[in-house]
């Protein structure tokens, strides 16, 4: 069984790397731009809140973690701890009963910070749009950096969304100055 | 309607499902579908001394404002802005008496990809003496969108109940709608119905067993059945389009036809899956380390998931047989046969163990189900008419209940009881009979729902 499977990888080769959508990454580039914003490198730790989601979204971003989409691969990975986050990932509706608590999470971040919006409740409320118990959408709480849309998005979504976090970012190979004494 | 008198409402006996009002009556339903009704007295009802009626009785003052008259527990349920100025306190979490008892505070926001609530534990050294589940964190009012709207558009509300249990959320509106207009879906539909459901149920099953073993500190069998829930997803997608199925099952039918490709899809997902169990098994069962964390922890005595009328594998787990596909039972599955396993031990392990057989059964039933599927339509049109009605659907947790108030073709009022809220309850005694970090373990064995009981 080892044998085969060991043959069986070693005939095999890797899935093509993914890869961000290119308007997505010109969008945020220049929104980031303008915005002025400290650069944050190229490993980011996200903190995910559900702000009143139906856990179908969580679902699919636990999904990225697993062998087939592999995020971490990325550098982009899950954090327990506000306190050493980068992205703040909200998902949900905004339920008026989450606003507390996602002010709080996003206040224990260390500046700068990325809100990222993922699923169709997170863009505007999605089919919750005009209830009574939400505010509607991520950015009726904070300024959003990035919307990954669908309901729920497909790992393979979220995990091209949250690449171009990374390319936007990205201007170019880096010089390293030495410095002689 | 059985209308009785606030005594007899009160003397009534059975097992206790849910509870809920209308404008007029206060309604309590009893395995295997049984709906008794009382009439509301200036908005009030007498409680009732069922124990999971606490959480029902509490929803039904912060949605409708109905009072359950003599109620020992009157904590808002999901209305967390309920001091007079608007604000939202915290509320007082009691602790047991006796010295050097500390609270340990989670959530709502918690360490892994999860829903929000927030949990109180009391805590004598690692021993949990008490927890408190304070939940209505996603509460996104889905009751109110529901009514006004006709049953295909309502449908989209259903399908978000709870998201990793969307299928059979569609399934039980669906039943209800249906009911209540007196018509009978084709039987493809009611075939491919039971087969994305029974879809849901092995990709739950599968990741909640790995995600179990992988806060035990076991990641291998964390990725091989998250691997396995990814292949099921993508199967789902073949052959039905949407990864998780949601808005496949609608009032009347199904909304699409199995793809092309699509049965290929399913039956090489599950034959992989089947091919890997026996060793997957083993490993849980051969592990001393693994089974140390499992075995005896987290348990569920049976005599208290009889008092909550617990279904699904907590309460399998737990000595209870029910299952809502065979009693009050639902088409196709009388044309199968299921077998429903049952255990005494109440633990995480006991947990594991049901949802394994359940596993094996799940495979059975979709092959059985994709050979014989009826060539028929898919769907038929709703008429315009008015009726009220409950639909059932076994979820991979267990019954999910729908109650539909249909006034020419416009629902009037709704309510769904998901199976979760009977095991929130047992969740929290669950814990007290292991040490804090026990806990995730005890958490994911249940996977209790919090949107689902927020709605």
């Amino acid at each position: 069984m080892v044998w085969k499977t060991l043959a069986r990888h070693f005939i095999s080769r890797p899935a093509a790397p993914r890869t961000a959508d290119a308007a997505a990454v010109a969008a945020l580039r220049k929104r980031l731009a303008d915005a002025g914003d400290a650069k944050l490198g190229r490993s980011l730790a996200i903190r995910h809140v559900a702000a009143g989601s139906c856990n179908g979204c969580e679902l699919e971003l636990r999904a990225t973690q697993n062998l087939i989409y592999d995020l971490t691969q990325y550098g982009l990975s899950f954090t327990p701890s506000p306190r050493h986050a980068d992205i703040l990932l909200i998902t949900g509706v905004a339920a008026r009963n989450m606003l507390v608590a996602v002010r709080q999470a996003r206040e224990a971040m260390p500046d700068p910070v990325l809100v990222v919006a993922v699923g169709d409740c997170a863009v505007d409320g999605g089919v919750f749009k005009g209830s009574a118990a939400i505010t509607g959408g991520a950015d009726s709480i904070l300024p959003v950096d990035l919307v990954i849309a669908g309901c729920p998005p497909t790992p393979a979504q979220i995990v091209e969304g949250l690449l171009a976090l990374l390319e936007a970012h990205d201007t170019g190979p880096r010089r390293v100055k030495r410095v002689r004494e | 309607m059985n209308v009785l008198s606030p005594e007899d409402w009160q003397a009534h006996s059975g097992k206790f499902i849910a509870l809920w009002t209308d404008a007029v009556y206060a309604y309590a339903l009893y395995q295997p579908a049984e709906l008794v009704v009382t009439p509301l007295v200036e908005g009030a009802y007498p409680a009732l001394p069922h124990k999971g009626a606490a959480w029902f009785q509490r929803l039904a003052h912060d949605t409708n404002g109905h009072t359950a008259i003599g109620a020992a527990d009157t904590r808002p349920a999901i209305e967390h802005f309920c001091a007079p100025d608007g604000t939202a306190p915290w509320p007082e979490f009691s602790r047991p008496a006796g010295e050097g008892i500390h609270q340990v505070a989670v959530g709502p926001v918690h360490a892994a990809i999860i829903e929000p609530g927030h949990f109180r534990f009391s805590l004598r050294g690692e021993e949990v003496l008490k927890l408190e589940a304070r939940l209505g964190y996603s509460h996104k009012g889905t009751l109110a969108l529901i009514r006004g709207k006709s049953p295909r558009l309502a449908a989209r509300f259903a399908a978000r109940i709870s998201g990793d249990a969307t299928v059979a959320h569609s399934i039980a509106f669906a039943h209800a709608a249906e009911a209540a207009l007196g018509i009978t879906p084709p039987e493809r539909a009611v075939y491919l119905r039971a087969i994305m459901a029974e879809m849901e149920r092995l990709a739950n099953h599968g990741s909640d067993i790995g995600a179990i073993a992988g806060d035990a500190g076991f990641s291998f069998l964390d990725a091989r059945f998250a691997w396995y829930r990814e292949s099921i997803c993508s199967a789902a997608r073949v052959a039905f389009g949407h990864r998780l199925m949601m808005d496949m099952v609608i009032p009347g039918g199904v909304a699409g036809d199995i793809l092309s490709g699509g049965m290929a899809a399913i039956l090489s997902s599950l034959q992989a899956l089947e091919n890997e169990i026996p060793g997957l098994t083993r490993v849980f069962e051969d592990y001393a380390s693994l089974q140390d964390r499992l075995v005896g922890t987290g348990i569920v005595p049976p005599e208290l998931a009889q008092a909550y009328a617990a279904g699904g594998f907590t309460g399998r787990a737990s000595g209870q047989n029910h299952d809502a596909r065979v009693t009050p039972g639902y088409a196709p599955y009388e044309n199968f046969g299921i077998d429903v396993p049952v255990e005494e031990d109440g633990d995480v392990a006991a947990r594991i163990r049901i949802r394994l057989e359940e596993i094996i059964e799940s495979i059975r039933l979709i092959r059985d189900m994709l050979a014989n599927l009826p060539e028929t339509a898919i769907g038929i049109a709703l008429p315009t008419g008015s009726g009220t009605a409950l639909g059932v659907a076994e979820s991979f947790r267990g019954p999910v209940w729908h109650w539909l108030n249909i006034d020419s073709g416009t629902i009037t009022d709704v309510f769904i009881a998901d199976a979760s809220t009977l095991q929130w309850p047992l969740l929290e005694f669950a814990a007290t009979t292991a040490i804090l970090a026990d806990f995730p373990l005890i958490n994911k064995s249940i996977n209790a729902s919090y949107s689902g009981v927020d709605l």
